[in-house]
């Protein structure tokens, strides 16, 4: 075994409990925001164990993780056992497999111990020239569980929910895939690595040079993470709990870290496709030559966005209601992907003439880019504001006489 | 009532306005209510540290005590009103021809299963003497169902306890003496 292989199961390890642990947390912070928001107070009994400290209540992860391996494993009758217990293992090992390709955080500077290779990139597949394509296939791999969740179920409303959810999420693969090409024609590269490294060379972030690109990603990585308002894969009024009804105890809990591991994802997208990564200004320098300190100070900034992003996602749950299925689809389809559409052209158009541009204005600078971006999204925004294909409101219209049912009736 | 009934005002939602149609400042405005929430003060009462304020202890419905008269004994008359009256069908009463002179029965035995009790104070509307009485006690707990079945002895300790906190309901409100 060679030391690389070494370095990489580390990095492997690292990461599994990094992540294990990550969204035991999340789901604690969740439920402090959603207390919070709801002006309660949330969980802060469970501390350490056997005894009466309570330490904020950190010890409900922990908590939780032991009622979660005690409760029954229960597969109805009625199901198909093999598909049923495949499928949260299927979207589970994808949402896993995913953050391979995830940097997180830039290189280690040199170890200078004998055999090993400098420097370390905090990354478990570097080089992977591939990177976008190989997280977008596998996060396409979700719908598969999805499905299979909801086929094997044997459950007419499992069904119709998979059905609904895979529905969403395959819609919102396009949109997310539009907001993304923009950032690759302007890096050109597919290495989520690259993308960071330009964005900290230029010192300008892919969010002020295409916010039409962001927004549209955004929005699309919410529905991918199926985070509301479009978590319509389990809308428990309608659906009794969509595709993952007949699931209990374990099973129901690897979709629930898959579903959570996706919002992570999400956020790790949108923060280097567009945050700039491990990129701030006067305090993590670009470039590959780090010292210690520029090394743990990029880990330190993507994680503090990353966590900012999240905690968006969580104060967009309690803010936005959720979506009826069709203006769900109504906004894939006619807003998301036409906004897409207008910014790759943007964008395309822009990287191809760039140095037009810049021997017009006589500098090598963005700002004309810029420009010309934020005038091209203000409108996109007003016209598909205008347009409002999402008026498609059911709420009772005042009728030109007014009811009177002695008449209506009679 | 018709709908040409002109005391009927119709309104109408308003229409969206641009700013509205762009999504962006209303989902703005809701995200700061959101936030202002998230840091303001909390509603919640961590509840076997803190007490929580009751109103009017007088009109609460907490668990039953029965009560006793001046000279200590039970004050109940056993003329079977609140068990009559009980919607839960909770209490039972054995009455017995009563030792002391002023009354003809008294309850030999009294229990209120508080399992089955819905605290509609039902009860304490009907006694003629205002024996039966909800506190203010809101934490009832018990390890088994049995315990949780009150006998005599067990109501008139209620009053015990919670007689100095709450005066009868009959002297603070004007009901019997
Ligand atoms: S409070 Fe209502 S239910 Fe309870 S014992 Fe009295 S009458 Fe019965
Ligand atoms: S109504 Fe009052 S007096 Fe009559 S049995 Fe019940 S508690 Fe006793």
């Amino acid at each position: 075994m060679t030391f690389e292989t070494i370095i990489t199961l580390i990095k492997i390890f690292l990461l599994l409990g990094g992540l294990m642990t990550a969204a035991a947390y999340l789901v604690l912070v969740e439920r402090w925001m959603a207390a919070w928001v709801q002006d309660r107070k949330g969980p802060n009994r469970v501390g350490i164990p056997l005894t009466k400290i309570k330490l904020f209540g950190l010890g409900q992860p922990l908590a939780d993780g032991l009622k979660f391996i005690f409760k029954e494993d229960f597969a109805p009758k009625h199901v198909d056992k093999a598909l049923f217990r495949i499928a949260p293992i299927v979207i589970l090992t994808a949402a896993i497999a995913i953050f391979a390709a995830i940097p997180f955080g830039s290189v280690l500077p040199p170890l200078e111990i004998e055999g090993v290779p400098d420097p370390i990139p905090l990354l478990v597949t570097p080089n992977l020239d591939v990177g976008m394509v190989y997280v977008f296939a596998l996060s396409s791999i979700a719908v598969y569980g999805v499905i299979l969740g909801g086929w094997s179920s044997n459950n007419k409303y499992s069904f119709l929910g998979a059905l609904r959810s895979s529905a969403q999420l395959i819609s919102y693969e396009i949109p997310l895939g539009l907001g993304l090409i923009g950032v690759v024609l302007f890096a050109g590269t597919l290495r989520l690595d690259a993308i960071i490294s330009q964005q900290a060379d230029s010192g300008v972030w892919n969010v002020f040079l295409q916010p039409l690109g962001f927004f549209v990603f955004a929005v699309a990585a919410t529905a991918e993470a199926a985070r509301l308002p479009f978590d319509l894969p389990e809308a428990e009024q309608e659906l009794i709990g969509g595709y993952h009804t007949e699931y209990s105890g374990m099973m129901l809990l690897l979709f629930l870290i898959a579903e959570f591991l996706h919002m992570i994802t999400a956020a790790f997208l949108i923060v280097i496709l567009f945050f700039g990564g491990w990129h701030f200004w006067g305090l993590t320098g670009a470039g590959d030559e780090v010292t210690w300190f520029t090394a743990i100070a990029r880990i330190v900034v993507l994680a503090v966005k990353i966590l900012l992003v999240v905690l968006t996602f969580m104060l967009v749950r309690w803010t936005w209601p959720r979506f009826r299925f069709d203006q769900l689809m109504a906004m894939a389809w006619k807003v998301m992907v036409p906004l897409g559409l207008v910014n790759l052209i943007v964008m395309a158009v822009l990287v191809e003439y760039q140095q037009d541009l810049a021997d017009i204005v006589g500098a090598e600078s963005l700002w004309p880019l810029i420009l010309i971006s934020w005038i091209v999204t203000i409108g996109a925004w007003i016209i598909a504001g205008l347009y409002a294909p999402l008026s498609t409101d059911n709420t009772p219209r005042p009728m030109s006489m007014p009811f009177d049912a002695e008449t209506e009736l009679n | 009532m018709s709908g040409t009934n002109p005391n009927i005002r119709w309104l109408e939602e308003p229409k969206l306005g641009l700013s509205g149609r762009m999504y962006l400042p209303l989902f703005v405005q809701g995200l700061t209510t959101t936030f202002k929430h998230l840091v303001g003060p909390k509603v919640t009462l961590s509840f076997p540290e803190e007490r929580p304020q009751i109103g009017n202890p007088l009109i609460y419905r907490g668990v039953h005590r029965l009560n006793k008269d001046g000279t200590g004994r039970v004050k109940c008359v056993a003329c079977f009103l609140c068990a009559t009256a009980c919607p839960a069908h909770c209490i039972d009463i054995v009455a017995a021809e009563s030792p002391w002179p002023d009354r003809e029965k008294y309850p030999e035995s009294f229990t209120i299963d508080e399992l089955r009790c819905i605290f509609c104070g039902m009860c304490e509307e009907a006694c003629p003497v205002d024996a039966i009485e909800l506190t203010s006690l809101l934490d009832l707990t018990g390890r088994s169902r049995e315990e949780m079945i009150f006998d005599k002895e067990k109501l008139l300790s209620v009053y015990d306890m919670t007689i100095d906190a709450e005066p009868m309901k009959s002297t603070a409100l004007g009901g019997t003496l």
